[in-house]
């Protein structure tokens, strides 16, 4: 209990203090989570928004597919990434196995989809009300999509920020492919890994009370934004 | 591209017929209001003649000079509008149809004043009251500077006084030399604004009659019963 004490006051010193381990560490997770997010933005949402207006042969296969896809296991994403990036791997050439660009990479990969599965769903559901009004003025689907990007826009905010949640804190994939080697790929979640396993617990709690805070801060102002948007907007 | 002929057009949903070998030819010139209960297919007539159904059986085309699709614009019973501004609610249908961008300004601009809603130019659309949206939605039709207008039940869902303004803007717009073909189940309003009554019962197109002729002596027993107030179908 003493211990436990302790620990939060030294991890709450050490946020304090900013020490410069400690904002490298969050500074490298944000980096890499915030690329991630944007990288998982650009592919996701377009995709979201063309599932959600086009009707093709196999599309309620690719909907199954992509919904069990938000599911991936870190871990396993992490383990794809590094048979690609491994030396023997086809993109081994490029050579960023254990490097930030490698934790881009798997992140990316871990939450495009939970971004185009949710915003699918958000997106359909807008075209359902949209459709007949849209096709009346002589929208195509590029055209009706690229409308439904823009009107859910606010919806779409929360669904970025719900990937940006599980880029932050999963540790599996950024752990295999970029080794939390200190300095260079140690973020937030592989280091309270190491730090906890080290018996540190007050560098471990302080990152975990960062990372707590970061997420709570981000869900406040996405709901407040949608909140404020929908009285502006309707 | 009046008149609009029908050829035995039919539409069925999973068996069920909706409208029924319905032939008609419909020309520029006298209001053509589509009347029947509930039921009767008159929407989906509509929407076929739109062009945003396709029909099950039977030919449509369009007859007149400048074939094809050409200028025409519908306003539905619920207005669909977009999460910006009245004016650019109006500005995007305009843009859908290659205007150019100065030009789409003054239109705008044009078309909100003549329905009165330039002080509200700037408001979301959404957060605009029912008899407002429907307005904004005459407008958006409006500007496209239609040769055809349908309306699907354009007051259905407003009080008096906005059913008033309503009628008021169809029948400018009118003035202005576009065709209007509109559906209504109210008898006071297919006699204010209906210049012949196209009359629906059961999917099927059961009389055509110039407006006073249908209400002094209706030519269909079907017809008679309606204006009575009889549900013979219940």
């Amino acid at each position: 209990m003493n211990d436990l004490a302790l620990a939060f006051k030294e991890a709450f010193n050490l946020i304090g203090h900013l020490e410069a381990e400690l904002r490298e560490i969050v500074t490298l997770s944000l980096e890499v989570s915030l690329t991630a997010v944007a990288a998982a933005s650009v592919l996701g949402l377009p995709l979201g928004a063309a599932l959600a207006v086009q009707r093709f042969r196999g599309r309620r296969g690719v909907i199954v597919v992509l919904n069990a896809l938000m599911g991936l296991p870190p871990v396993v994403v992490g383990l794809f990434v590094y048979l690609m990036l491994s030396r023997a791997g086809p993109l081994g050439e490029l050579g960023i196995l254990f490097t930030p660009a490698a934790m881009v990479i798997a992140q990316t990969i871990l939450i495009t989809p939970i971004l185009a599965a949710l915003s699918r769903q958000v997106i359909e559901d807008a075209w359902e009300e949209y459709r007949e009004q849209l096709r009346s003025l002589g929208a195509g689907p590029l055209t009706a999509a690229l409308t439904l990007l823009w009107d859910t826009r606010f919806s779409l905010v929360t669904i970025v920020l719900a990937g940006f949640g599980r880029a932050a804190a999963e540790v599996g994939a950024v752990m295999i492919v970029g080794g939390n080697i200190d300095g260079v790929t140690r973020v937030m979640t592989t280091a309270i890994a190491l730090e906890t396993s080290k018996g540190d617990l007050p560098l471990a709690l302080g990152l975990g009370i960062v990372l707590l805070s970061l997420v709570l801060a981000l869900n406040a102002a996405a709901y407040w934004v949608k909140e404020a948007a929908q009285r502006r907007y309707g | 591209m009046l008149p609009l002929l029908l050829d035995q057009v039919s539409f069925a949903v999973n068996g069920k017929i909706i409208v029924d070998r319905i032939s008609v030819e419909i020309g520029s010139g006298p209001r053509t209001v589509i009347l029947g209960p509930n039921g009767a297919g008159k929407s989906v007539l509509m929407r076929l003649c739109h062009g945003l159904l396709r029909p099950s059986a039977g030919r449509i085309a369009w007859r007149g000079p400048n074939e094809g699709r050409g200028r025409q614009a519908m306003v539905f019973q619920r207005p669909v509008m977009l999460r910006r501004s009245a004016f650019s609610n109006v500005l995007y249908g305009l843009k859908l149809v290659g205007v150019s961008r100065a030009e789409r300004e003054l239109r705008a601009g044009d078309v909100l004043d003549a329905v009165g809603l330039s002080e509200v130019a700037t408001r979301p659309a959404r957060v605009l009251s029912g008899g407002e949206q429907q307005r904004l939605a005459l407008a958006r039709a409006w500007a496209l500077n239609p040769e055809v207008l349908f309306l699907d039940e354009p007051t259905a869902n407003l009080d008096p006084n906005a059913t008033r303004d309503v009628e008021t803007i169809i029948s400018q717009i009118r003035a202005g030399g576009t065709k209007i073909v509109m559906t209504t189940h109210n008898l006071g309003q297919a006699r204010r604004l209906g210049d012949e009554i196209l009359f629906l019962s059961h999917g099927r197109l059961v009389e055509r009659s110039p407006v006073e002729q249908f209400f002094r002596q209706p030519a269909s027993a079907e017809a008679a019963a309606f204006i009575r107030g009889e549900l013979p179908w219940t």
